[in-house]
């Protein structure tokens, strides 16, 4: 029952958006190797706290944002568009 | 005569209005302002049910949300609603009641021997006593499990009813509408704030409701309110869950008081509400003292009886005794002593109090450091036995048939736990309160230990001017506030009296202390533990009038105070909410939306069989008179396509335009094979990957422009494969300048196939040449179609010459129809999705049953379609040892050696004896009669021309299968290319 302020369409419900996990991972370039690969694709921190993380607004303008997140409180502190770098706190 | 416990004035009942009802049957009468159990109380009813495992005959134990014992049926046929309690249930005149959870009468229960089986019965004999033989569980144990446990039946008829579900916005949510909460709405609502009141009676009021001498603060108090247009009232809805960033759920019982709900009118309605700032006022429940005999009808609340006497006119007993460990409980002897009832003693463990000395002033009999060692009687109180604390032994007997207890009042905290509010030990109260905020909320009144109604209302007023303010609005003028006395509230420890007979921690699931300190003793000492294993707190009211005692005995077992213990996690929901209320308006035909294509009118039109294709409906085929069966339909179709042709609407495939100067760019990293190279005007075949290397989707993607490509997915794929390319395209390769845009709703499609489609589309498309060497296979071009602006692709799934023809949906159906008209004389067939899948197992393409999520590119017999050169998803985890196992199951054909013997998608796959893959499609050949089938089999190759076994251990089938290669129908390729 969030609600995430969309920096395109204002805030809107958690229903209008899906969620796509930690933002932090990127995907390795053409020489990563299947360890690059491995980790990028199934190894993430599960912190208590603090965490960007990717939210697609598909029940909207369907960018995928960047959204800080408190995973213990559910406070969303910050959003930014996909190419925006979100710092997170204490980190 | 009837009511003769109704007191003759006095309450919120009104009397001039006759309400006739019935319980197990017989005929009662109440009054308009009554609860079922204020009635049946009323009327002298004192057995209201069964108990749950030992069926002990039990009565009403409170007089709201927390009763665990007064559950019953209400209403009949399709509208019974089972473990409804009575003490909420509001009286409406023809009210059919009926008692729950036993077997012959109320009064003799046979199951009742399960009192006597007590000793094999205590906490965990699930797991013990029906451990042994383990063949006895689904026979023996289970369905008598079932028989006996359980409380009320459900109607299992559909819910005549219908449900609303609605969302609120609020500058201040005031859970609760006793002092604290009016008070707070007031001074809300008073400021300007949008102000919900949200009380789960269906008087506003709370322990007012009990005070004839603030009955005025109270009416000015509900005249304000509806007086203030920013404030909304919102009687019988229970706030049941405080959620992430201030959201809370209610529901609203909007016609449950009525025999039926008026038409058009929802039955419930669900709240969702988002307040900026939250009030909680939602008081206190009176707790039980565990001690032997607690449970037997006449055993009652203190505040019950007090709520029972002064709000409903009902005298709960005769002649009354208190069990009482604080000063506040006694103005329930003074008040069912003005109702008429003898107060035979007052027992209570302290030496002295104020309460005290006023008693033995008015008369009354106080027993000081006295506890109530057991009770007497049947299905009904006659007598208390009194004893001093710790003497074990049973005491003397006072004849009583009304036993009011009270141990202390716990503050209603679950909502402020559910916010994320740690709680707090309360050591002069014995109980939890509130702690600190996490979110925007407050507690004020009984619920954070305020003693009083006049405390409680300043604590309210304070609230919800501190809420409003918080909201950012300016305080506005005080109220007038109550003035009460309040007698002290704070309890004596005393949770048990220890002695024989069973002391009940729950009520409701027949939770003992014993069997608390058996689970302590068998390991079960966390509260979490503990509550699992003895079923403690479980029931509908959530232990709200016995979880702390239940808590306070397992801290004794463990030698640590009960802080230290604590309760168990509070969760949603506070009261039961129906189902009902939850599925709201999405049920039946509205649970999920439904998509029709562009030509749906037309399939209906021509007689189509329907389909569920995810949310898609698609004509599964077309029966025609003289058709035999399904299969006669859809053979009769495919044939049609084999040897003259057909047309099938394929509009349901994901359609997404890729655009921008690096579009090829980006397609060639999302599939396996490359499209860079791919001329203008012509399509191809592509696979995508997962990045884990397992085949994602596959489809035809065709190069409309240099920056411009028109990519087609599978119906099931389609908004998975979008949200696929929209996270790469902003997580990996921002800086790639492309655009996606999804077109499936744009454009509707057809497929025109077989050895006369040519004709068929010559004679309906103009613009544009079709003969092969001007369109040659997997070519693709403008045209008009029916005259209508369109583009033809030269594509085939079925393995014939096939056309597909795109155009804007709203002109699908004039193009549908010159094409059914130019295919005439041809004998074109429209036909459905089970033709399309028969033609294409015949020919050997995967469709989903293949591309299940499990499958590489090289267990389809794809692995060449892998590009060797640049980065793609997927390529290299693929190349991962477990992937690229020569040995993994690989696509096969397979054709029943019986051709009269049907094989079954889901078969294993059976060589020497053991199951080394499985039926993915099957089907009925038409080209070759017989039943022939896809399927995955490890070492697949190496059998191609072998029969095995192709087992159905359900249906008990073993057919034998000769393994083919799956591209058995024209592997040269010839037909779709002539």
């Amino acid at each position: 029952m969030l609600r995430i302020p969309c920096p395109h369409c204002g805030a809107r419900d958690e229903v209008e958006f899906t969620y796509r996990g930690d933002a932090t991972v990127t995907r390795p370039g053409p020489d990563g190797d299947v360890g690059a690969f491995h980790d990028y694709l199934y190894l993430r921190r599960n912190p208590r706290g603090w965490q960007v993380e990717w939210w697609q607004h598909n029940g909207g303008c369907r960018a995928f944002l960047k959204v800080l997140r408190h995973t213990v409180t559910h406070e969303v502190r910050a959003v930014a568009a996909a190419t925006e770098t979100l710092e997170v706190p204490g980190a | 005569m009837s009511q003769r416990f109704r007191l003759p004035s006095g309450g919120h009942v009104d009397r001039s209005k006759r309400l006739n009802f019935t319980f197990d049957g017989r005929a009662y009468d109440g009054h308009h302002g009554d609860t079922l159990a204020a009635a049946l109380l009323a009327n002298g009813v004192r057995l209201v049910g069964r108990s749950f495992k030992y069926h002990r005959p039990r009565g009403i134990l409170s007089a709201g949300v927390e009763e665990p014992n007064a559950l019953v049926e209400l209403r009949d046929g399709a509208r019974r609603e089972p473990n409804t309690r009575a003490t909420v249930a509001e009286l409406f005149d023809g009210l059919a009641a009926t008692s729950q959870n036993h077997r012959g009468s109320l009064a003799f229960d046979w199951m009742a021997v399960n009192g006597l089986l007590a000793p094999w019965l205590g906490a965990g004999f699930y797991y013990k006593t029906f451990m042994w033989p383990a063949s006895f569980w689904e026979r023996v144990y289970e369905p008598m499990i079932r028989k006996a446990a359980g409380l009320g039946r459900a109607s299992g008829l559909p819910d005549p009813d219908h449900y609303e579900s609605a969302h609120a916005h609020c500058d201040v949510l005031v859970v609760g509408a006793g002092a604290a909460g009016l008070a707070a709405a007031r001074a809300a609502g008073a400021t300007g704030a949008r102000v919900i009141l949200a009380e789960q009676d269906f008087l506003l009021g709370g322990d007012l409701l009990n005070e004839p001498g603030l009955e005025a603060w109270r009416q000015e108090s509900i005249a304000a309110l509806e007086a203030m247009p920013e404030v909304t009232l919102l009687p019988r809805t229970t706030v049941f869950g405080f959620y992430d960033q201030g959201v809370l759920g209610a529901v609203e019982r909007v016609a449950d008081h009525l025999p039926q709900p008026p038409a058009h009118t929802a039955r419930q309605r669900y709240w969702t509400i988002r307040a900026k700032e939250v009030v909680l006022a939602t008081g206190a429940h009176e707790r039980i003292i565990a001690f032997p005999g607690n449970d037997r009808p006449g055993v009652m609340l203190a505040g019950a009886a007090r709520t029972y006497a002064r709000r409903y006119g009902v005298r709960a007993g005769e002649t009354a005794a208190l069990f009482a460990t604080h000063d506040a409980a006694y103005d329930a002897a003074f008040a069912l002593a003005e109702a008429g009832t003898r107060i035979a003693a007052i027992i209570d463990p302290r030496t002295d109090s104020a309460a005290m000395q006023r008693a033995r002033e008015a008369g009354f009999t106080v027993n000081a450091g006295s506890v109530v060692t057991g009770t007497v009687g049947g299905n009904a109180l006659r007598g208390v036995e009194i004893g001093a604390p710790g003497s074990g032994g049973r005491g003397d007997a006072v004849p009583a048939d009304l036993l009011m207890v009270s141990g202390g009042w716990n503050p209603a905290v679950h909502l402020a736990s559910m916010s994320g509010s740690a709680l707090a030990w309360d050591e002069a109260l014995l109980a939890f309160v509130p702690g600190a905020a996490s979110q925007h909320e407050r507690s004020a009144g009984g619920c954070r230990g305020v003693n009083g109604i006049a405390a409680a209302a300043a604590d309210g007023a304070a609230a919800g001017q501190a809420a409003a303010v918080a909201a950012g609005f300016a305080a506005a003028p005080a109220m007038t506030l109550p003035e009460a006395p309040a007698p002290d509230h704070r309890p004596y420890e005393l949770w048990e009296v220890k002695g024989r007979g069973k002391a009940f921690v729950d009520i409701q699931d027949d939770v003992t202390a014993d069997d608390i300190r058996l689970a302590h003793r068998e390991g079960y000492s966390h509260i979490e533990h503990a509550k699992r294993y003895t079923t403690h707190a479980m029931g509908t009211d959530q232990g709200k009038v016995g979880g702390l005692v239940g808590a306070a005995v397992l801290a004794e077992a463990r030698e640590e105070p009960v802080a230290k213990v604590g309760l168990p996690r509070f969760r949603p929901y506070t009261s039961p909410v129906a189902w009902g209320a939850i599925a709201g308006g999405e049920v039946g035909q509205h649970f999920q939306p439904v998509r029709r294509t562009a030509l749906h009118g037309e399939h209906e039109a021509l007689g189509a069989v329907w389909m569920d294709a995810g949310i898609w409906k698609r004509p599964a085929y077309y029966p025609k008179a003289g058709d035999a069966d399904a299969w006669a339909s859809v053979k009769r179709e495919a044939r049609a396509v084999r040897e003259r042709v057909g047309v099938c609407d394929v509009s349901t495939l994901g359609k997404i335009v890729v655009e921008g100067p690096d579009a090829a760019t980006f397609l060639d990293r999302v599939y396996a094979n490359t499209f860079s190279t791919l001329q203008v005007g012509r399509a191809r075949y592509g696979l995508m990957l997962r990045e884990d290397g397992i085949v994602f989707d596959d489809g035809t993607t065709t190069r409309l422009g240099p920056d411009r490509f028109f990519v087609t997915t599978t119906t099931a794929q389609a908004g998975p494969v979008m949200q696929h390319l929209e996270f790469h395209l902003a997580s990996a390769w921002p800086d790639l300048d492309v655009s996606l845009a999804s077109v499936t709703d744009q454009w509707a499609a057809m497929s025109i196939a077989g050895p006369k489609a040519r004709e068929v589309v010559a004679a309906v498309v103009t613009g544009l040449d079709v003969s092969n060497e001007a369109f040659p296979f997997m070519a693709v071009a403008d045209c008009l179609a029916a005259g209508v602006p369109a583009r033809l692709f030269r594509i085939s799934f079925s393995g014939e010459l096939a056309y597909e023809i795109a155009m804007p949906a709203g002109y699908a159906t004039q193009v549908w129809r010159a094409v059914l008209a130019a295919g005439a004389p041809h004998g074109i067939e429209p036909y459905g999705v089970e033709a399309l899948g028969l033609l294409r197992i015949e020919k050997g393409h995967v469709a989903g049953s293949e591309l299940n999520g499990q499958t590489t590119a090289q267990d389809l017999g794809l692995g060449r379609m892998l590009k060797k050169k640049g980065d793609f998803i997927g390529r290299v985890l693929a190349q991962r040892p477990g992937m690229t196992d020569p040995s993994r199951p690989r696509l096969v054909g397979l054709r029943s050696a019986d051709p009269a013997r049907q094989i079954r998608a889901g078969c294993h796959l059976i060589v020497d004896g053991r199951s080394q893959g499985w039926i993915s499609s099957a089907t009925q050949s038409v080209v070759d009669p017989g039943w022939i089938g896809l399927g995955l089999l490890r070492d697949g190759e190496t059998h191609i021309g072998s029969v095995i076994v192709a087992a159905n251990p359900l249906m008990g089938e073993e057919v034998p299968v000769k393994v083919v290669s799956p591209h058995g129908y024209d592997a040269e390729n010839l037909r779709v290319r002539a």
